[in-house]
């Protein structure tokens, strides 16, 4: 077995992966006070919202007989019926609700803004917290130079990387255990870009802090554009996630998840090698 | 294939649903538990501390020029208070109608309109953000509140300014609506008592007479209709204890700075 993952990187990864969820869920519900997403500094400036999710008693044809409210979902001109999803679906009791995301997406999983607020920022305090002593953790450990941070010669093979991720093909032995090439990248663009940036436009939504530096907000265009931002990247971490979730599973799940909360890997021997010669020298 | 694919996707869907409902349903229960409330709470002292510190007491909201005005401003909450004496005043123009100043000061006042906008007058451009989420800017004309509390020369022990208002919340005859603000955002230049919007009066859907702008804080503290300022020591004789109407009766943060 090799020890992969050192004691504090996996503690901040589980810290990190509950505050996520309930970031992520908490959001959902406090946008679900105002779902709409708008440009600029304005959400009344004679533009019409960029997103919209709304609920709606029209007949989908005239003359159509309503069958209760419709759910729907625009994004620019583009219009979707998501009765049943998105704009109306069902509360936990089985009764209408006609708030954007459905309940079970949301905490609290009914709608409370004030609530949803409360655990959004006590977990976004989490967060920060956390994801500061793993930058300061993974500077001075060295885990970032000696494991996230790729070389020029794994640059060069992206193509590589991108197609035995195509073809679902694993690194053995030694290269198992490292980060490949696109890991490591994701994983960069996660910790220095998605990250920082979805708190910076979190605060960017502060009335307080716009007064920091004044216009700084004006940078990110607005403090409905940052609002704007902050909603897709959080999208953005789902994709993240549903990946990374997805490629754990392909590539061996409870060695994985072994890894994560003991820190030991079992790596595979390279096609032809005997099992013991090699993978298993680098213990603790 | 075909056929052993939908029952499979449904129980992974239905797998799916309720490992959601029981997280969900496991959040809500702890979410409801008192140690809990507590613990989420502790965030938001976090924040005003955090808040406290970074930004200096002086610093100011962004302003912005007459070229963002989309000249028309929208009413969120009570747009025409359900209170008689309110609409007589009203009909009256607000002529008879005054604002009071008192609780822990040394001159407690009442002014007209007439007085208000002869003192000093304040005209800003500013975003207004709502705990909602959306903005929405206008041009806010008004007396600095720091002119009024200086003419009413507050104690030394009084360590927040609560808003009085007209509206009632919940029907007629009900608790109307109250806010309230520290010292440090009571004496801050941005913070004035509106009377005009865009130019013109303050209309009744936007809270006419006279209206708080507190301009770093979110929508719900800029208290509208007002009819009595009042300086305090704490909070705790304000109706709940927790600062203002949708703080006692909502769960709604006191500080609204974010």
């Amino acid at each position: 077995m090799y020890y992969r993952h050192r004691l504090p990187v996996r503690i901040m990864h589980w810290v990190n992966v509950v505050c996520l969820t309930v970031l992520f869920m908490s959001g959902l519900s406090i946008f679900n006070a105002h779902p709409a997403l708008y440009w600029g500094n304005s959400s009344y400036d004679g533009h019409p919202a960029l997103l919209e999710i709304t609920s709606t008693d029209a007949p989908r044809v005239p003359g159509d007989v309503v069958q209760g409210p419709r759910g729907i979902l625009r994004i620019g001109a583009h219009q979707f019926d998501t009765t049943g999803f998105l704009g109306v679906s069902r509360a936990a009791d089985g009764a209408l609700n006609e708030h954007a995301f459905p309940f079970w997406m949301t905490i609290p999983g009914y709608y409370s803004l004030a609530y949803a607020r409360q655990w959004h920022f006590a977990f976004a305090w989490l967060f920060v917290i956390n994801g500061l002593a793993y930058l300061l953790h993974a500077i001075f450990s060295g885990h970032l130079r000696r494991d996230l941070a790729p070389d020029k010669r794994e640059l060069k093979g992206i193509g590589a990387s991108v197609k035995d991720h195509i073809l679902f093909k694993h690194p053995r032995g030694e290269a198992a255990k490292r980060y490949n090439v696109l890991q490591k990248l994701a994983y960069l663009v996660v910790i220095f870009v998605l990250l920082p940036l979805i708190v910076l436009m979190g605060m960017a939504m502060s009335p307080m802090l716009d007064s920091l530096i004044t216009g700084w907000v004006g940078w990110f265009g607005g403090r409905q554009s940052a609002r704007t931002i902050h909603f897709i990247i959080a999208w953005l971490l789902v994709a993240f996630v549903l990946i990374h979730v997805f490629e754990v599973m392909v590539s061996g799940l409870w060695n994985h998840m072994r890894s994560m909360i003991t820190g030991y890997y079992d790596v595979q021997p390279e096609a032809g090698q005997e099992p013991g010669t090699g993978a298993h020298h680098e213990n603790v | 294939m075909k056929t052993s694919s939908p029952p499979r996707r449904l129980f992974i869907k239905r797998s799916l649903g309720m490992l959601g409902v029981a997280l969900i349903s496991g959040c809500d229960r702890v979410g409801r538990a008192d140690w809990f409330k507590g613990l989420l709470s502790a965030g938001e002292g976090l924040t005003k501390a955090a808040h406290k510190v970074l930004a200096p007491r002086s610093a100011m909201a962004q302003e912005f020029t007459e070229a963002d005005l989309p000249g028309y401003f929208r009413s969120n909450g009570t747009s025409n208070p359900d209170n008689p004496a309110y609409q007589a005043r009203a009909a009256n123009a607000f002529l008879d109608w005054t604002l009071v100043v008192d609780g822990l000061v040394v001159m407690p006042l009442r002014l007209s309109l007439a007085q208000l906008r002869a003192m000093p007058k304040r005209t800003q451009i500013t975003r207004h953000d709502c705990v909602e989420g959306w903005s929405a800017i206008a041009k806010w004309s008004g007396v600095p509140l720091k002119h009024v509390l200086d003419a009413a020369r507050p104690h030394p022990d009084a360590r927040f300014v609560v808003f009085h208002c007209d509206d009632p919340m919940e029907g007629a005859g009900s608790v109307r609506y109250y806010e309230s603000i520290d010292m440090d955002d009571a004496f801050h230049p941005q913070t004035i008592l509106a009377y005009d919007l865009n130019d013109k009066h303050l209309p009744i859907a936007n809270g006419a007479p006279l209206r708080l702008r507190v301009e770093r804080q979110l929508g719900y503290k800029h208290a509208k209709y007002l009819s009595r300022i009042e300086l305090v020591a704490s909070l705790d004789a304000i109706r709940g204890g927790k600062g203002g109407y949708w703080e006692d009766g909502y769960g709604y943060q006191w500080y609204a700075g974010i």
